[in-house]
């Protein structure tokens, strides 16, 4: 009875860390409209570019040109799900000015903590953007436009996608603070992980686009189970084995993540020595 | 101008105190600055033209729009953490001083770590140069570094209005990176591609056009008039409003009180 009451409090408390944080992403709303036009404004000159190469050489278009619309437009609307170039400020500042002693003096696991607090920020700041960008390119015309999903099937398997992307993304946001407690800047190690990550999960040019041996090459990375895995799964572009091995992929690469980020924040914290005054 | 060298000295020195990190974050700025001209190289390599444009072509245009931004934000970044200085009443302090209120904020902050994207930027062109197929001749290489500093002057510009927009919000306006760094993204590509509505868009009201676009015609052959090189002056015109835009701002402004 008591262990019950305890795991039902700790779970509460853990919620309501996730819910003040979300609820206080939303109070942002006119940041969100600025990021409503701005994404429209990316998605739509993007679009232009792929448009004018497709123009000129149709045949050497790896993925259909609708497909690639809808990827361009999910990954405007979602972009604060999937942005591995996103860190809180606050978090580096805790960890290189030693407040994170305070954090540490909470009756609270560090690791869900901050993972709970990245999610919570990127879920209301998707919340907030997302429909108004998704409704307008729904009402683009083909092929420019969002299309439907290829089957009901394949937009059940995006939104499992999507998820394990979204963890994937929260965890490795989580590698790099942790990865920050070992380097006094932060600033190095964050750029390195953020140019890697973002032209390897498609953030740049979608993986298809990519030289062959490349795009053979980053099929199998972490950062290829990130954006680009519902995306595609979306239009149809990856299906059959390839979707079944693809989610096996991001399942493992999510627990590879995690894993190890909690590993290292367990080691960075027996080392940490907390001065007082 | 020699105290802005001064302030400049300064920040390197103090800069140079942490070299591991300096050239971290350098390496991973050029690794970062990197991944968008892959993308561009990639795309160009699958399809080797774009709008008739080829790679060697784009290649020069990119480099144009790359250097001019990378030395407009060395010098003029400073103004994007002006909403920063609004907050913390340090405008206060900067309007009492008896120096002008536009240099002080630009040399509170000057962006050398920004060294590796100019560097960059200019490996790119000195390659462009010696592939694109252009016959280079004193004429030509003027033309170029007028396309340069015109958009140098565009881009200052722009984050000129960016900081004027804080008078009125005492926030950054998170749209104005669609003309920012969005004239960075897109101007990787000749402007044309974009199609005739978003040219003229770019040429009359955000003069991008006129510095890497005209000009750029002419160098490559494409254009036979050689005044086209002429058009980056527009970039300096788009100075005299935005000044206007932040002496208006600045007469409105009132102190945060903080």
């Amino acid at each position: 009875m008591s262990a019950r009451g305890g795991s039902l409090r700790r779970a509460g408390k853990y919620g309501s860390i996730f819910r003040i944080r979300f609820l206080n992403g939303l109070q942002y709303r006119a940041a969100a409209a600025a990021g409503i036009v701005t994404q429209f404004a990316w998605g739509t000159m993007e679009i232009l570019i792929f448009s004018a190469f497709y123009q000129g050489n149709a045949d050497s278009f790896p993925m259909e040109m609708a497909a690639l619309s809808s990827y361009i437009w999910l990954q405007q609307a979602f972009l604060a799900l999937f942005m591995s170039w996103f860190y809180e400020g606050e978090i580096f500042s805790l960890i290189s000015s030693g407040n994170v002693a305070y954090e540490l003096c909470r009756p609270l696991d560090l690791y869900s903590l901050w993972f709970l607090r990245s999610m919570a920020l990127r879920l209301s700041r998707a919340l907030l953007r997302c429909a108004p960008i998704l409704l307008a390119a729904v009402l683009l015309p083909a092929p420019y436009g969002l299309a439907l999903p290829a089957s009901p099937a394949a937009f059940g398997w995006f939104l499992l996608s999507m998820l394990l992307a979204f963890l994937l993304v929260v965890s490795h946001t989580m590698l790099v603070y942790v990865l920050c407690f070992f380097t006094i800047d932060y600033r190095g190690v964050r750029m390195v992980a953020d140019s890697l990550s973002e032209f390897l999960s498609g953030a740049v040019i979608p993986l298809p686009f990519l030289p062959g041996p490349l795009c053979a090459l980053a099929k199998w990375l972490p950062y290829a189970s990130m954006q680009n895995m519902p995306f595609r799964i979306y239009s149809g572009d990856i299906a059959g084995m390839e979707l079944q091995n693809g989610l096996l992929l991001q399942l493992f690469w999510l627990a590879i993540f995690y894993l190890l980020g909690r590993l290292l924040l367990h080691r960075a914290l027996r080392r940490a020595v907390v001065q007082g005054g | 101008m020699k105290l802005y060298l001064r302030y400049l000295s300064i920040h390197f020195k103090g800069m140079l105190q942490y070299k591991l990190s300096f050239l971290l974050s350098s390496a991973g700025q050029l690794l970062h600055a990197f991944s968008s001209l892959l993308g561009l190289y990639f795309l160009m390599n699958r399809f080797h033209t774009v709008a008739g444009f080829s790679l060697h072509e784009v290649l020069l245009c990119y480099a144009v729009v790359m250097s001019a931004f990378a030395l407009a934000e060395m010098f003029a970044r400073g103004f994007d953490m002006f909403a920063g200085m609004i907050g913390n009443g340090e405008f206060d302090r900067i309007l009492v001083r008896p120096r002008g209120a536009i240099f002080q904020v630009l040399a509170a902050r000057l962006e050398l770590t920004r060294w590796t994207k100019l560097l960059q930027a200019l490996l790119v062109l000195a390659y462009a140069m010696a592939v694109g197929g252009v016959r280079w001749d004193g004429l030509r290489i003027l033309g170029l570094l007028f396309m340069i500093l015109g958009g140098t002057a565009m881009f200052s510009g722009l984050f000129l209005v960016y900081a004027s927009f804080c008078f009125f919000t005492l926030e950054g306006l998170e749209f104005m990176n669609i003309f920012t760094d969005g004239g960075r993204e897109y101007g990787r590509y000749p402007v044309s591609i974009y199609g005739k509505r978003l040219l003229r868009f770019f040429t009359f009201v955000v003069p991008m056009a006129c510095f890497q676009y005209y000009p750029f015609l002419y160098l490559i052959g494409r254009s036979s008039n050689p005044a086209c090189l002429l058009a980056p002056a527009a970039c300096f015109v788009f100075l005299i409003p935005c000044y206007a835009f932040w002496r208006f701002g600045l007469r409105r402004y009132r102190s945060t009180g903080s």
